[in-house]
Protein backbone atom coordinates (compact mmCIF):
# COMPACT_ATOMS: atom_id res chain seq x y z
CA UNK A 1 0.00 0.00 0.00
CA UNK A 2 3.18 2.22 0.64
CA UNK A 3 2.43 3.28 -3.46
CA UNK A 4 -0.21 5.65 -3.33
CA UNK A 5 -1.62 6.72 -6.19
CA UNK A 6 -3.72 10.48 -6.67
CA UNK A 7 -7.28 9.02 -6.88
CA UNK A 8 -10.54 11.17 -7.97
CA UNK A 9 -11.63 10.95 -4.65
CA UNK A 10 -14.37 13.04 -2.71
CA UNK A 11 -12.40 12.47 0.40
CA UNK A 12 -9.50 13.72 -1.21
CA UNK A 13 -10.27 17.01 -2.50
CA UNK A 14 -8.17 18.70 -4.93
CA UNK A 15 -7.12 22.14 -4.73
CA UNK A 16 -9.46 25.27 -4.79
CA UNK A 17 -9.65 25.43 -9.10
CA UNK A 18 -7.19 28.05 -9.71
CA UNK A 19 -8.71 31.76 -11.13
CA UNK A 20 -6.29 33.64 -12.23
CA UNK A 21 -6.28 31.58 -16.32
CA UNK A 22 -10.27 32.90 -16.06
CA UNK A 23 -9.28 36.28 -15.30
CA UNK A 24 -6.61 37.06 -18.02
CA UNK A 25 -9.14 35.33 -20.86
CA UNK A 26 -12.28 36.53 -19.46
CA UNK A 27 -13.10 38.68 -22.39
CA UNK A 28 -12.96 35.37 -24.66
CA UNK A 29 -14.92 33.78 -21.92
CA UNK A 30 -17.77 35.79 -22.36
CA UNK A 31 -17.67 35.95 -26.05
CA UNK A 32 -18.01 32.67 -26.34
CA UNK A 33 -20.88 32.58 -23.80
CA UNK A 34 -22.76 34.91 -25.90
CA UNK A 35 -22.03 32.86 -29.35
CA UNK A 36 -23.16 29.76 -26.89
CA UNK A 37 -26.47 31.44 -25.60
CA UNK A 38 -27.45 32.38 -28.89
CA UNK A 39 -26.94 28.86 -30.35
CA UNK A 40 -28.54 27.23 -27.05
CA UNK A 41 -31.74 28.41 -27.04
CA UNK A 42 -32.82 27.32 -29.87
CA UNK A 43 -31.99 24.21 -29.33
CA UNK A 44 -32.78 24.15 -25.94
CA UNK A 45 -36.85 22.77 -26.79
CA UNK A 46 -35.63 20.17 -28.42
CA UNK A 47 -33.56 19.05 -25.61
CA UNK A 48 -35.82 19.03 -23.32
CA UNK A 49 -37.93 17.14 -25.16
CA UNK A 50 -35.63 14.57 -25.51
CA UNK A 51 -34.19 14.09 -22.54
CA UNK A 52 -37.68 14.46 -20.67
CA UNK A 53 -37.71 10.67 -20.41
CA UNK A 54 -34.09 9.88 -19.84
CA UNK A 55 -34.35 12.28 -16.83
CA UNK A 56 -37.53 10.56 -14.97
CA UNK A 57 -35.53 7.15 -15.85
CA UNK A 58 -32.58 8.69 -14.20
CA UNK A 59 -34.54 9.43 -11.05
CA UNK A 60 -36.04 6.12 -10.42
CA UNK A 61 -32.88 4.60 -10.79
CA UNK A 62 -31.40 7.28 -7.86
CA UNK A 63 -34.98 6.25 -6.50
CA UNK A 64 -34.15 2.42 -6.34
CA UNK A 65 -30.56 2.67 -5.29
CA UNK A 66 -31.58 5.27 -1.98
CA UNK A 67 -34.43 2.45 -1.16
CA UNK A 68 -31.52 -0.21 -1.14
CA UNK A 69 -28.97 1.82 0.53
CA UNK A 70 -31.80 2.00 3.16
CA UNK A 71 -32.75 -1.35 3.19
CA UNK A 72 -28.74 -1.93 3.26
CA UNK A 73 -28.81 -0.20 6.66
CA UNK A 74 -31.74 -2.65 8.21
CA UNK A 75 -29.39 -6.37 7.23
CA UNK A 76 -26.48 -4.49 9.21
CA UNK A 77 -28.37 -3.56 11.74
CA UNK A 78 -29.45 -7.18 12.11
CA UNK A 79 -26.00 -8.45 11.33
CA UNK A 80 -24.47 -6.11 14.18
CA UNK A 81 -23.35 -8.22 16.81
CA UNK A 82 -23.56 -5.38 20.06
CA UNK A 83 -20.83 -7.30 21.84
CA UNK A 84 -18.45 -8.83 19.61
CA UNK A 85 -15.08 -7.13 20.14
CA UNK A 86 -13.29 -5.85 17.14
CA UNK A 87 -9.80 -7.39 16.73
CA UNK A 88 -6.98 -5.22 18.79
CA UNK A 89 -3.14 -4.86 18.29
CA UNK A 90 -0.32 -4.50 20.23
CA UNK A 91 1.02 -0.53 20.59
CA UNK A 92 3.95 -1.25 17.89
CA UNK A 93 1.79 -1.61 15.12
CA UNK A 94 -0.02 1.85 15.98
CA UNK A 95 0.90 4.52 12.80
CA UNK A 96 1.83 7.71 13.94
CA UNK A 97 0.24 10.23 13.07
CA UNK A 98 -2.88 8.34 12.14
CA UNK A 99 -3.84 9.66 8.50
CA UNK A 100 -5.36 13.11 8.05
CA UNK A 101 -8.85 12.83 6.51
CA UNK A 102 -11.30 16.05 5.84
CA UNK A 103 -13.90 17.11 3.62
CA UNK A 104 -11.23 19.47 2.57
CA UNK A 105 -7.03 19.64 2.67
CA UNK A 106 -4.91 19.91 5.95
CA UNK A 107 -4.23 23.24 5.04
CA UNK A 108 -7.54 24.51 5.59
CA UNK A 109 -8.07 23.08 9.27
CA UNK A 110 -9.37 25.94 11.57
CA UNK A 111 -7.95 24.35 14.60
CA UNK A 112 -10.38 24.70 17.84
CA UNK A 113 -10.09 26.89 21.27
CA UNK A 114 -9.53 24.70 24.02
CA UNK A 115 -10.47 27.50 26.26
CA UNK A 116 -14.03 28.30 24.84
CA UNK A 117 -14.52 25.02 23.12
CA UNK A 118 -17.67 23.16 24.96
CA UNK A 119 -19.82 20.15 24.03
CA UNK A 120 -22.88 20.95 24.21
CA UNK A 121 -25.74 18.15 24.62
CA UNK A 122 -29.64 17.71 23.50
CA UNK A 123 -32.36 16.24 22.41
CA UNK A 124 -33.51 13.22 24.95
CA UNK A 125 -30.59 14.04 27.69
CA UNK A 126 -31.09 14.27 31.36
CA UNK A 127 -28.74 16.71 32.11
CA UNK A 128 -27.76 18.88 28.98
CA UNK A 129 -25.16 21.07 30.85
CA UNK A 130 -22.75 21.71 28.33
CA UNK A 131 -19.42 19.92 29.39
CA UNK A 132 -15.79 21.99 29.33
CA UNK A 133 -12.57 20.12 28.18
CA UNK A 134 -11.81 19.71 31.38
CA UNK A 135 -15.21 17.88 33.18
CA UNK A 136 -14.32 15.88 29.67
CA UNK A 137 -10.69 14.93 30.70
CA UNK A 138 -11.89 13.91 34.47
CA UNK A 139 -13.91 11.59 33.08
CA UNK A 140 -12.59 7.56 33.44
CA UNK A 141 -10.40 6.70 30.77
CA UNK A 142 -10.40 3.84 28.32
CA UNK A 143 -7.89 2.85 25.49
CA UNK A 144 -8.48 0.76 22.27
CA UNK A 145 -5.72 0.21 19.35
CA UNK A 146 -7.82 -0.56 16.44
CA UNK A 147 -8.03 -0.82 12.91
CA UNK A 148 -9.51 2.33 11.15
CA UNK A 149 -10.50 1.52 7.92
CA UNK A 150 -11.83 4.39 5.06
CA UNK A 151 -14.90 3.85 2.81
CA UNK A 152 -12.08 4.07 0.44
CA UNK A 153 -9.94 1.16 1.39
CA UNK A 154 -7.24 2.18 2.80
CA UNK A 155 -6.62 1.25 7.00
CA UNK A 156 -4.36 1.64 9.52
CA UNK A 157 -3.78 0.63 13.39
CA UNK A 158 -4.97 3.50 16.15
CA UNK A 159 -4.23 4.09 19.20
CA UNK A 160 -7.16 6.20 20.64
CA UNK A 161 -8.32 6.77 24.56
CA UNK A 162 -10.85 8.70 26.13
CA UNK A 163 -14.04 8.08 28.01
CA UNK A 164 -16.29 5.06 26.93
CA UNK A 165 -19.71 6.53 24.70
CA UNK A 166 -21.63 4.54 26.73
CA UNK A 167 -20.40 5.44 30.23
CA UNK A 168 -20.48 9.30 28.94
CA UNK A 169 -24.64 8.42 27.89
CA UNK A 170 -25.42 7.04 31.09
CA UNK A 171 -23.49 9.64 33.14
CA UNK A 172 -25.80 11.96 31.37
CA UNK A 173 -29.00 10.56 31.64
CA UNK A 174 -29.29 9.97 27.53
CA UNK A 175 -32.43 8.00 26.60
CA UNK A 176 -30.37 4.57 25.83
CA UNK A 177 -33.51 3.13 23.80
CA UNK A 178 -33.25 6.45 21.55
CA UNK A 179 -32.52 5.24 17.74
CA UNK A 180 -30.01 7.58 17.31
CA UNK A 181 -26.98 9.17 18.28
CA UNK A 182 -26.39 12.63 16.42
CA UNK A 183 -23.09 15.01 16.34
CA UNK A 184 -22.07 18.52 14.70
CA UNK A 185 -18.34 19.39 14.75
CA UNK A 186 -16.22 22.69 14.42
CA UNK A 187 -16.13 22.45 10.95
CA UNK A 188 -19.65 22.41 9.89
CA UNK A 189 -19.20 18.35 9.69
CA UNK A 190 -22.18 16.61 11.10
CA UNK A 191 -23.32 12.91 11.31
CA UNK A 192 -25.12 9.88 13.08
CA UNK A 193 -25.10 6.63 14.18
CA UNK A 194 -27.40 3.87 15.53
CA UNK A 195 -27.59 3.45 19.20
CA UNK A 196 -26.71 -0.42 19.44
CA UNK A 197 -22.77 0.62 18.10
CA UNK A 198 -23.53 3.85 20.29
CA UNK A 199 -23.61 1.82 23.27
CA UNK A 200 -21.01 -0.68 21.97
CA UNK A 201 -17.51 -1.02 24.32
CA UNK A 202 -15.03 -0.40 21.59
CA UNK A 203 -16.98 2.96 21.07
CA UNK A 204 -15.40 6.04 22.71
CA UNK A 205 -15.23 9.81 22.67
CA UNK A 206 -11.61 9.90 22.18
CA UNK A 207 -9.19 12.63 23.48
CA UNK A 208 -5.96 11.19 23.40
CA UNK A 209 -3.87 9.20 20.27
CA UNK A 210 -0.86 7.35 20.91
CA UNK A 211 -1.16 8.44 24.76
CA UNK A 212 -1.27 12.21 23.56
CA UNK A 213 -3.69 14.76 23.34
CA UNK A 214 -5.35 14.58 20.20
CA UNK A 215 -3.27 17.41 17.80
CA UNK A 216 -5.52 19.50 15.70
CA UNK A 217 -5.57 18.07 12.36
CA UNK A 218 -7.16 14.43 13.98
CA UNK A 219 -9.99 15.69 15.85
CA UNK A 220 -9.08 18.19 18.89
CA UNK A 221 -10.36 18.13 21.37
CA UNK A 222 -12.57 15.87 20.74
CA UNK A 223 -13.55 13.14 18.40
CA UNK A 224 -15.98 10.06 18.16
CA UNK A 225 -13.55 6.83 17.35
CA UNK A 226 -15.53 3.72 17.14
CA UNK A 227 -13.67 0.09 15.86
CA UNK A 228 -17.26 -1.05 14.64
CA UNK A 229 -17.90 2.11 12.08
CA UNK A 230 -15.92 2.85 8.74
CA UNK A 231 -13.57 6.28 9.09
CA UNK A 232 -16.49 8.66 8.01
CA UNK A 233 -18.63 7.55 10.55
CA UNK A 234 -16.61 8.75 13.06
CA UNK A 235 -16.92 12.92 13.77
CA UNK A 236 -13.87 15.11 14.70
CA UNK A 237 -13.81 18.70 16.57
CA UNK A 238 -16.96 17.18 17.94
CA UNK A 239 -18.69 20.29 19.67
CA UNK A 240 -22.62 18.70 19.99
CA UNK A 241 -24.33 16.05 20.62
CA UNK A 242 -27.74 14.94 20.57
CA UNK A 243 -29.63 12.09 21.67
CA UNK A 244 -32.47 11.73 19.16
CA UNK A 245 -35.05 9.49 17.70
CA UNK A 246 -35.25 11.31 14.41
CA UNK A 247 -32.92 10.53 11.48
CA UNK A 248 -29.94 13.13 11.25
CA UNK A 249 -28.12 11.88 8.45
CA UNK A 250 -24.77 12.99 7.81
CA UNK A 251 -22.41 14.78 5.54
CA UNK A 252 -21.20 12.08 3.54
CA UNK A 253 -24.91 10.15 3.94
CA UNK A 254 -26.30 12.68 2.35
CA UNK A 255 -24.23 13.01 -0.39
CA UNK A 256 -24.79 8.95 -1.42
CA UNK A 257 -22.52 7.07 1.13
CA UNK A 258 -24.43 4.42 3.25
CA UNK A 259 -25.72 5.78 6.65
CA UNK A 260 -25.05 2.45 8.69
CA UNK A 261 -21.53 2.00 6.76
CA UNK A 262 -20.64 -0.67 10.00
CA UNK A 263 -17.82 -2.68 9.24
CA UNK B 1 -41.57 -27.33 -16.35
CA UNK B 2 -42.57 -26.79 -20.35
CA UNK B 3 -39.21 -27.59 -21.52
CA UNK B 4 -39.91 -31.28 -20.69
CA UNK B 5 -41.15 -33.37 -23.23
CA UNK B 6 -42.55 -36.65 -24.05
CA UNK B 7 -41.76 -38.59 -26.93
CA UNK B 8 -43.89 -41.33 -28.47
CA UNK B 9 -41.28 -43.99 -27.24
CA UNK B 10 -42.42 -42.77 -23.59
CA UNK B 11 -38.62 -41.33 -22.84
CA UNK B 12 -38.72 -38.28 -20.62
CA UNK B 13 -36.88 -35.43 -22.51
CA UNK B 14 -35.69 -31.72 -21.28
CA UNK B 15 -33.69 -29.32 -22.84
CA UNK B 16 -30.00 -28.86 -22.42
CA UNK B 17 -30.44 -25.91 -21.04
CA UNK B 18 -33.92 -25.71 -18.94
CA UNK B 19 -35.93 -22.60 -18.71
CA UNK B 20 -34.28 -22.20 -14.89
CA UNK B 21 -30.85 -22.27 -15.98
CA UNK B 22 -31.32 -19.93 -18.93
CA UNK B 23 -33.04 -17.54 -16.28
CA UNK B 24 -30.32 -17.94 -13.94
CA UNK B 25 -27.59 -17.69 -16.37
CA UNK B 26 -28.37 -14.15 -17.75
CA UNK B 27 -29.34 -12.82 -14.50
CA UNK B 28 -25.97 -14.10 -13.28
CA UNK B 29 -24.01 -12.61 -16.34
CA UNK B 30 -26.18 -8.93 -15.99
CA UNK B 31 -24.87 -8.83 -11.97
CA UNK B 32 -21.78 -9.78 -12.63
CA UNK B 33 -21.55 -7.18 -15.29
CA UNK B 34 -22.57 -4.34 -12.79
CA UNK B 35 -20.16 -5.92 -10.01
CA UNK B 36 -17.66 -5.89 -12.32
CA UNK B 37 -17.81 -2.56 -13.90
CA UNK B 38 -18.97 -0.98 -10.10
CA UNK B 39 -16.03 -2.82 -8.75
CA UNK B 40 -13.79 -1.45 -10.71
CA UNK B 41 -14.89 2.59 -9.86
CA UNK B 42 -14.73 1.32 -6.16
CA UNK B 43 -10.99 -0.06 -6.66
CA UNK B 44 -10.10 3.34 -8.51
CA UNK B 45 -10.95 5.40 -5.32
CA UNK B 46 -7.69 3.98 -3.36
CA UNK B 47 -5.90 1.26 -5.88
CA UNK B 48 -4.35 -1.56 -5.04
CA UNK B 49 -1.50 -0.82 -8.02
CA UNK B 50 -0.60 2.37 -8.84
CA UNK B 51 -0.17 1.56 -12.25
CA UNK B 52 -3.84 0.55 -12.71
CA UNK B 53 -6.51 3.17 -13.04
CA UNK B 54 -9.39 1.84 -14.78
CA UNK B 55 -10.93 4.39 -17.29
CA UNK B 56 -13.73 5.57 -16.47
CA UNK B 57 -15.93 4.68 -19.19
CA UNK B 58 -15.18 1.00 -17.97
CA UNK B 59 -16.60 1.92 -14.87
CA UNK B 60 -20.41 2.14 -13.51
CA UNK B 61 -21.91 4.66 -10.95
CA UNK B 62 -19.78 7.68 -11.33
CA UNK B 63 -18.16 8.41 -8.17
CA UNK B 64 -17.53 5.79 -5.38
CA UNK B 65 -20.70 6.28 -3.33
CA UNK B 66 -23.06 5.62 -6.61
CA UNK B 67 -20.84 2.95 -7.18
CA UNK B 68 -21.01 1.43 -3.97
CA UNK B 69 -24.93 1.74 -4.53
CA UNK B 70 -25.08 -0.31 -7.38
CA UNK B 71 -22.34 -3.00 -5.72
CA UNK B 72 -24.21 -3.55 -2.70
CA UNK B 73 -27.55 -4.09 -4.78
CA UNK B 74 -26.15 -6.50 -7.30
CA UNK B 75 -24.57 -8.25 -4.29
CA UNK B 76 -27.79 -9.59 -3.15
CA UNK B 77 -29.12 -10.65 -6.41
CA UNK B 78 -25.66 -12.18 -7.09
CA UNK B 79 -26.12 -14.37 -3.94
CA UNK B 80 -29.69 -15.03 -4.18
CA UNK B 81 -28.58 -16.09 -7.96
CA UNK B 82 -26.27 -18.03 -6.90
CA UNK B 83 -28.18 -19.72 -3.89
CA UNK B 84 -30.69 -21.02 -6.55
CA UNK B 85 -28.36 -22.01 -9.35
CA UNK B 86 -26.26 -23.73 -6.49
CA UNK B 87 -29.53 -25.78 -5.13
CA UNK B 88 -31.11 -26.43 -8.32
CA UNK B 89 -27.20 -27.78 -10.05
CA UNK B 90 -27.05 -30.77 -6.89
CA UNK B 91 -30.96 -31.60 -6.33
CA UNK B 92 -31.44 -32.11 -10.00
CA UNK B 93 -28.20 -34.01 -10.65
CA UNK B 94 -27.06 -31.34 -13.48
CA UNK B 95 -23.56 -30.60 -11.14
CA UNK B 96 -23.22 -34.24 -11.80
CA UNK B 97 -24.21 -35.17 -14.93
CA UNK B 98 -22.69 -32.26 -16.94
CA UNK B 99 -19.05 -31.17 -14.29
CA UNK B 100 -17.71 -34.40 -13.27
CA UNK B 101 -16.32 -36.70 -13.56
CA UNK B 102 -12.63 -34.34 -13.79
CA UNK B 103 -9.85 -36.09 -15.01
CA UNK B 104 -6.32 -34.64 -15.03
CA UNK B 105 -5.26 -36.72 -18.24
CA UNK B 106 -8.53 -35.69 -19.93
CA UNK B 107 -7.73 -32.05 -19.06
CA UNK B 108 -4.27 -32.15 -20.52
CA UNK B 109 -5.14 -34.06 -23.91
CA UNK B 110 -8.36 -31.63 -24.55
CA UNK B 111 -5.87 -28.58 -23.84
CA UNK B 112 -3.49 -30.00 -26.67
CA UNK B 113 -6.78 -30.53 -28.69
CA UNK B 114 -8.02 -26.92 -28.11
CA UNK B 115 -4.43 -25.70 -28.59
CA UNK B 116 -3.86 -27.85 -32.19
CA UNK B 117 -7.50 -26.00 -32.82
CA UNK B 118 -9.43 -29.11 -33.15
CA UNK B 119 -11.67 -28.35 -31.09
CA UNK B 120 -15.36 -30.56 -31.86
CA UNK B 121 -18.63 -28.81 -31.12
CA UNK B 122 -21.60 -30.97 -32.79
CA UNK B 123 -22.54 -32.20 -29.46
CA UNK B 124 -23.13 -29.23 -27.37
CA UNK B 125 -24.24 -31.74 -24.72
CA UNK B 126 -21.27 -32.88 -23.58
CA UNK B 127 -18.45 -30.53 -21.68
CA UNK B 128 -15.27 -31.50 -22.11
CA UNK B 129 -12.77 -31.63 -19.38
CA UNK B 130 -11.30 -28.39 -19.76
CA UNK B 131 -14.86 -27.01 -20.14
CA UNK B 132 -15.44 -28.89 -17.04
CA UNK B 133 -12.85 -27.90 -15.15
CA UNK B 134 -13.44 -24.06 -15.97
CA UNK B 135 -17.22 -24.40 -14.87
CA UNK B 136 -16.29 -25.69 -11.76
CA UNK B 137 -13.28 -23.13 -11.26
CA UNK B 138 -15.82 -20.40 -11.93
CA UNK B 139 -18.71 -21.10 -9.31
CA UNK B 140 -15.30 -21.84 -6.76
CA UNK B 141 -14.19 -18.43 -8.06
CA UNK B 142 -17.52 -16.70 -7.38
CA UNK B 143 -17.71 -18.51 -3.91
CA UNK B 144 -14.64 -16.81 -3.04
CA UNK B 145 -15.62 -13.48 -3.91
CA UNK B 146 -18.54 -14.21 -1.81
CA UNK B 147 -16.17 -14.52 0.87
CA UNK B 148 -13.94 -11.86 0.17
CA UNK B 149 -16.75 -9.35 -0.05
CA UNK B 150 -18.32 -10.43 3.21
CA UNK B 151 -15.21 -9.70 4.46
CA UNK B 152 -14.30 -6.34 3.01
CA UNK B 153 -17.50 -5.27 4.01
CA UNK B 154 -17.63 -6.61 7.63
CA UNK B 155 -13.85 -6.97 8.65
CA UNK B 156 -15.45 -6.51 12.52
CA UNK B 157 -18.89 -8.34 12.35
CA UNK B 158 -17.10 -11.74 10.19
CA UNK B 159 -13.45 -11.19 12.24
CA UNK B 160 -13.72 -14.73 12.29
CA UNK B 161 -13.71 -15.40 7.66
CA UNK B 162 -10.93 -12.05 7.96
CA UNK B 163 -8.13 -14.44 9.55
CA UNK B 164 -8.50 -16.53 6.48
CA UNK B 165 -7.06 -13.35 4.12
CA UNK B 166 -4.66 -12.55 7.30
CA UNK B 167 -5.90 -8.54 7.06
CA UNK B 168 -7.98 -6.19 5.22
CA UNK B 169 -5.88 -5.89 3.00
CA UNK B 170 -5.66 -9.84 2.20
CA UNK B 171 -9.19 -9.37 1.76
CA UNK B 172 -9.16 -6.86 -1.01
CA UNK B 173 -6.46 -8.47 -2.94
CA UNK B 174 -8.25 -11.85 -3.05
CA UNK B 175 -11.38 -9.95 -4.17
CA UNK B 176 -9.14 -7.93 -7.08
CA UNK B 177 -7.14 -11.42 -8.01
CA UNK B 178 -11.05 -13.34 -7.55
CA UNK B 179 -12.34 -10.30 -10.38
CA UNK B 180 -9.47 -10.96 -12.82
CA UNK B 181 -10.07 -14.47 -12.47
CA UNK B 182 -14.01 -13.98 -13.99
CA UNK B 183 -12.97 -11.03 -15.98
CA UNK B 184 -10.63 -13.55 -17.95
CA UNK B 185 -13.71 -16.36 -17.89
CA UNK B 186 -15.46 -14.03 -19.10
CA UNK B 187 -13.43 -13.06 -22.55
CA UNK B 188 -12.76 -16.70 -22.97
CA UNK B 189 -16.65 -17.93 -22.04
CA UNK B 190 -17.93 -14.87 -24.73
CA UNK B 191 -15.44 -15.70 -26.83
CA UNK B 192 -15.68 -19.04 -27.38
CA UNK B 193 -19.90 -18.75 -27.53
CA UNK B 194 -19.00 -16.12 -30.54
CA UNK B 195 -16.86 -18.48 -32.52
CA UNK B 196 -20.06 -21.16 -32.06
CA UNK B 197 -22.98 -19.75 -31.93
CA UNK B 198 -25.15 -22.22 -31.67
CA UNK B 199 -23.91 -22.66 -28.17
CA UNK B 200 -24.89 -18.96 -27.38
CA UNK B 201 -28.29 -19.59 -29.17
CA UNK B 202 -28.96 -22.42 -26.74
CA UNK B 203 -28.82 -20.64 -23.80
CA UNK B 204 -31.60 -18.59 -25.45
CA UNK B 205 -34.09 -21.11 -26.58
CA UNK B 206 -32.76 -24.02 -24.37
CA UNK B 207 -30.68 -25.93 -27.08
CA UNK B 208 -31.67 -29.72 -28.29
CA UNK B 209 -33.38 -32.43 -26.40
CA UNK B 210 -31.84 -34.61 -24.05
CA UNK B 211 -32.80 -37.36 -22.22
CA UNK B 212 -33.61 -36.44 -18.74
CA UNK B 213 -31.62 -38.95 -16.52
CA UNK B 214 -28.33 -38.49 -19.09
CA UNK B 215 -26.12 -40.20 -16.74
CA UNK B 216 -24.67 -41.90 -19.94
CA UNK B 217 -23.41 -38.23 -20.59
CA UNK B 218 -21.42 -37.66 -17.73
CA UNK B 219 -19.00 -40.89 -19.48
CA UNK B 220 -17.55 -40.18 -22.75
CA UNK B 221 -17.20 -43.52 -25.02
CA UNK B 222 -13.65 -44.42 -24.08
CA UNK B 223 -13.06 -45.26 -27.63
CA UNK B 224 -13.78 -42.04 -28.65
CA UNK B 225 -12.28 -39.37 -26.11
CA UNK B 226 -13.53 -35.56 -26.29
CA UNK B 227 -15.83 -36.91 -29.33
CA UNK B 228 -12.69 -35.66 -31.88
CA UNK B 229 -14.50 -34.54 -35.10
CA UNK B 230 -14.02 -37.03 -37.57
Amino acid sequence: MSQRSPSPSLFRPKRAIDQSVLEENHALVQSIDRRKILRGTLSLGALTMLTGCDVTHRDSVQRVLKAVSQWNDRAQALLFRPNHLAPTYSPDKVVKPPRFNAYYDVEDLAPVNADTWKLELAGLIGDKRPWTLRQIYDLPEQEIIVRHICVEGWDYIGQWSGVSLRHFLERIGADLTARYVAFKCADDYYGSIDMPSALHPQTLLATKYAGEPITDPFGFPLRLRTAVKLGFKNPKWITAMEVTNTYRGGYWEDRGFNWFSGI
Amino acid sequence: MADINVKSNGRHLARLHPLAIRVMHWINALTMIVLIMSGWAIYNDEVIFGWLHFPSWMTMGGGPEGALQWHFLAMWILVANGIAYLAYGFSTGRFRRKLLPIRIAEIIAEMRRALALELAHDDLTHYNAVQRVLYVGIILVVILQVISGLVIWKPVQFSELAILFYDFQGARLVHFLGMVAIVGFLLLHVALALIVPKTLVAMITGGPDVPRDATASAEPDPNQPGKLAS
